[in-house]
C-alpha cells in the first residue's frame, strides 16, 4: 500500500518536473515578447541607437553579432570538422594521443566562458597582438594589441569548437561502414574515400554543428567582455582591428550600467527577444536537420 | 609469389601521409588550447606570487624561478599552491585568504573568501532546484514516457540549453527578482536566491541530458529481468535502473556544479554583487566569476588587482577542470565495472 503511494508519487513528480521545464521555456519567450512588443518593428532592426541609447534601434549590434559569428565559424568549423574526422576515421581509439584529445575536447566544453575571456585577453590580445605589433607597427602604436573583433572571434571559436566536433562525430558515426568499404574496394585511398564518400554523407552533421556553434556564439557574452565588445560605436566595424557592438552585451550594459535603466526597459526586452529568437530558431533548424537526416538513414 | 605479396601490401603514398599528418596536427589544436589556457591565464596571475621580492623573500628562496615550470605548480591542489605562495609573499597571501574583498582603496583587500562563499551559495541553490527537477524529468523521459513525448521533451531541453545566459540573467534581473521579493518579502531585491534560481534554468539542460544518457545506457536486460520477476514499472525504475545509473547521475551533478560555479552573466546581473560573507540565501553575493566580469574592465593592466583577477580565473579553471576529470575517469571506470559484470 505504501509502495503504491510511492510509485504514484514518483510518476506524478516526474510529470510535474517535465511540465515545469516546458513551461519555463514558453514563459521566457512570452515574457520577452510582451515586454518588448511595442519596439519590435522593422525600423528597430534597421536603425541605429539615438538620443543616448534611449531611442532608435539595434542595427549595429545585429551587424556586430553577425560579423562575430561569421569570423568565428570560419575558424571553428574547419578545426572542429577535421578534429572529428581524425577522431572517427583515423585515430587509434586506444592510443594516448587520441585519449588526450578526447579529454581535451570534453574539458574545453566545460571551461567557464569567463575563463575563455581571460584567455582571449592574455593570449590573443596581449601575447599574439602584442607580438604582431612589435613586428608590424611603428613603436608605441597599438594596433593589434587591443580588444577587437578578430580576437573576440578567435576566443569564441575555441569556445564553440566542441559543439562542432560533437555534431560532426555523430554524423560520421552514422555513415555505415559498408560505404567506406565500398570506396576502398573500388581502389580509392583512405583520404579519397573520406572526401568523396564519408564527408558528403555526413554533410548534415557539419551543417548542424555549424548552426549550433553559431547559436552558441551569438548568445555568449562573457568571452567577449574584454576581447572586443563595445557598448556604443559611432560606425560599424570596417577592419578586423575594430571593436564591435553585440546583442548580448547590449542587453547586459543597458540593463545594469546605463544611467536610466527604466527609460530603456522596452528596448532591453525587445533586444533580449531578438537574441532569444535568433538562438532559438538556429537551434530549432539544427534539430530539424538532424531529425530529417536520421529518418533518411533508417529508410 | 613475391610480387603478389607486394600487391597486397599497403602502398605508401606521400599525399596520403601528408594529409593524415595534417589532420592529426589540426586535431591537436584542442589539446593545445587547453594547455594554452592553462599557461596564459596562470601567467598573468603569477605576479602576485613574486612581487615585493626585495622585502619579503628570504635568501634561500630567491634562486627559485616561478616561470620555469608553471604546469607543475598548476597541478598542485589549491591549498598547497597558496601555502607555497605564503612562503614567498606573506602580505599578498594573507590578503587572498582574508575575509574582505575591497580591491579599490588606499589599502586594497583581496580576500577571496566572500567570493568563494558567494559562488558556492549560488551553485548550491541552483542545484537544489535544478537537480530534482531535471533528474525526475530524465527518469520520466527515459523510463516512462512514450516515444512521442520523448520526441517533444528532448528537443525542448536542447532549445532550453540554447538560451543565452545573458537573457536568463536579464529575466532574473527584471522579472524574477521583483516577483520573488514581493512573494517572500526580503530586503534586497537582488540576492543569491534570485541568482541561484535563474542559474537553475541554465543548469537543468546539462543535468537532464547526462542523466538521460546514463539511464538509457543501462542495459535492457536489467529492467527486463526486474519486470519478469514481477516488479512494477516504477519499482524497476527506482530500484534497478536508477541505482545502476548512479555514477552517471553523479557525473551529471558534478558537471552541473561546474557549469553553475563558472557561469558569469547570470550572477553578474542577478545577485547584487556585494561581497558579503553571510550564509543567508537572501543576502546579495558576489561570485568569483562575476568579480572577473565586473572588474576586469576597470583595472590597470599588470597591477596587483589585475593579477588577482587572473588568479581567480585560474582557480575557476582548475576547479572545473578537476570536476570534469573526476566525472570522466571515475565515472567511466565505475560504469564499465558495473555493466560488464561486477
Amino acid at each position: 500500500m505504501n509502495n503504491k503511494f510511492l510509485g504514484k508519487f514518483i510518476v506524478i513528480s516526474s510529470v510535474i518536473s517535465t511540465l515545469l521545464i516546458l513551461f519555463t521555456i514558453v514563459y521566457l519567450i512570452l515574457e520577452m515578447y510582451i515586454g518588448g512588443r511595442n519596439y519590435l518593428t522593422i525600423e528597430f532592426l534597421t536603425s541605429e541607437p539615438k538620443d543616448g541609447m534611449t531611442a532608435g534601434g539595434i542595427f549595429p549590434a545585429i551587424v556586430g553579432t553577425v560579423l562575430l559569428v561569421i569570423i568565428m565559424s570560419i575558424i571553428c568549423v574547419p578545426i572542429g570538422t577535421i578534429t572529428a574526422i581524425y577522431l572517427n576515421e583515423y585515430a587509434n581509439k586506444k592510443s594516448l594521443f587520441t585519449k588526450s584529445i578526447r579529454f581535451a575536447v570534453n574539458t574545453l566544453s566545460g571551461v567557464p566562458s569567463i575563463v575563455f575571456g581571460l584567455f582571449g585577453l592574455g593570449f590573443f590580445v596581449q601575447f599574439v597582438g602584442g607580438g604582431m605589433d612589435k613586428i608590424f607597427s611603428s613603436e608605441g602604436n597599438l594596433q593589434w594589441a587591443q580588444p577587437n573583433i578578430l580576437w573576440a572571434s578567435f576566443t569564441m571559436a575555441f569556445l564553440t569548437v566542441p559543439v562542432v566536433i560533437v555534431s560532426v562525430e555523430e554524423a560520421l558515426r552514422n555513415v555505415p561502414n559498408e560505404y567506406r568499404a565500398a570506396g576502398l574496394a573500388l581502389g580509392a585511398t583512405k583520404w579519397q574515400t573520406i572526401r568523396k564518400v564519408v564527408i558528403p554523407n555526413s554533410i548534415s552533421g557539419i551543417l548542424t554543428g555549424t548552426i549550433l556553434a553559431i547559436g552558441r556564439g551569438a548568445g555568449e557574452v562573457a568571452p567577449i567582455l574584454f576581447t572586443g565588445a563595445a557598448y556604443f560605436l559611432p560606425h560599424l566595424p570596417e577592419k578586423l582591428t575594430d571593436q564591435f557592438m553585440n546583442l548580448g552585451y547590449h542587453i547586459f550594459v543597458m540593463s545594469t550600467q546605463s544611467t536610466d535603466v527604466e527609460a530603456t526597459k522596452g528596448i532591453q526586452y525587445a533586444t533580449a527577444f531578438i537574441l532569444l529568437i535568433l538562438t532559438f530558431s538556429l537551434t530549432f533548424v539544427a534539430i530539424l536537420i538532424r531529425y530529417k537526416f536520421r529518418k533518411k538513414l533508417i529508410v | 609469389m613475391i610480387k603478389e605479396e607486394k600487391i597486397l601490401q599497403k602502398k605508401f603514398r606521400l599525399s596520403e601521409f601528408i594529409i593524415e599528418q595534417f589532420i592529426k596536427l589540426i586535431s591537436f589544436i584542442s589539446f593545445a588550447v587547453i594547455i594554452l589556457i592553462f599557461l596564459f591565464v596562470f601567467r598573468e596571475a603569477l605576479p602576485i606570487f613574486s612581487q615585493k621580492e626585495n622585502s619579503a623573500i628570504r635568501e634561500e628562496l630567491k634562486t627559485e624561478s616561478y616561470g620555469e615550470e608553471p604546469t607543475v605548480e598548476l597541478s598542485l591542489p589549491e591549498s598547497t599552491l597558496e601555502k607555497k605562495a605564503e612562503e614567498k609573499d606573506e602580505a599578498t597571501v594573507k590578503n587572498l585568504l582574508g575575509k574582505e574583498w575591497q580591491p579599490v582603496g588606499l589599502e586594497p583587500k583581496y580576500g577571496l573568501l566572500p567570493l568563494f562563499l558567494g559562488s558556492l551559495k549560488v551553485t548550491f541553490i541552483a542545484l537544489l532546484f535544478a537537480a530534482p527537477l531535471s533528474i525526475l524529468a530524465a527518469i520520466y523521459s527515459s523510463l516512462f514516457a512514450n516515444k512521442r513525448f520523448k520526441e517533444l521533451i528532448k528537443p525542448a531541453i536542447e532549445l532550453l540549453s540554447s538560451f543565452p545566459s545573458v537573457v536568463i540573467g536579464f529575466f532574473a534581473l527584471v522579472t524574477l527578482a521583483t516577483f520573488l521579493q514581493s512573494f517572500f518579502g526580503y530586503t534586497f531585491r537582488l540576492n543569491a536566491f534570485v541568482g541561484g534560481l535563474a542559474m537553475a534554468i541554465a543548469v537543468i539542460p546539462i543535468i537532464f541530458t547526462i542523466t538521460e544518457d546514463a539511464l538509457s545506457a543501462v542495459p535492457k536486460y536489467f529492467s527486463e529481468a526486474s519486470l519478469a520477476l514481477g516488479a512494477s514499472k516504477w519499482q524497476t525504475a527506482l530500484f534497478v535502473v536508477v541505482p545502476a545509473a548512479t555514477p552517471g547521475i553523479f557525473a551529471a551533478l558534478l558537471l552541473g556544479f561546474g557549469r553553475a560555479f563558472g557561469e558569469t552573466m547570470i550572477v553578474l546581473m542577478a545577485t547584487g554583487n556585494a561581497a558579503l560573507s553571510s550564509l543567508n540565501p537572501f543576502d546579495p553575493v558576489r561570485t568569483l566569476s562575476a568579480t572577473i566580469g565586473a572588474e576586469m574592465a576597470e583595472v590597470v593592466f599588470g597591477d596587483v588587482h589585475y593579477s588577482v583577477l587572473f588568479f581567480i580565473g585560474s582557480l575557476l579553471f582548475i576547479i572545473t577542470f578537476s570536476l570534469n576529470a573526476i566525472a570522466e575517469f571515475y565515472v567511466r571506470a565505475k560504469l564499465m565495472k558495473r555493466f560488464r559484470g561486477e
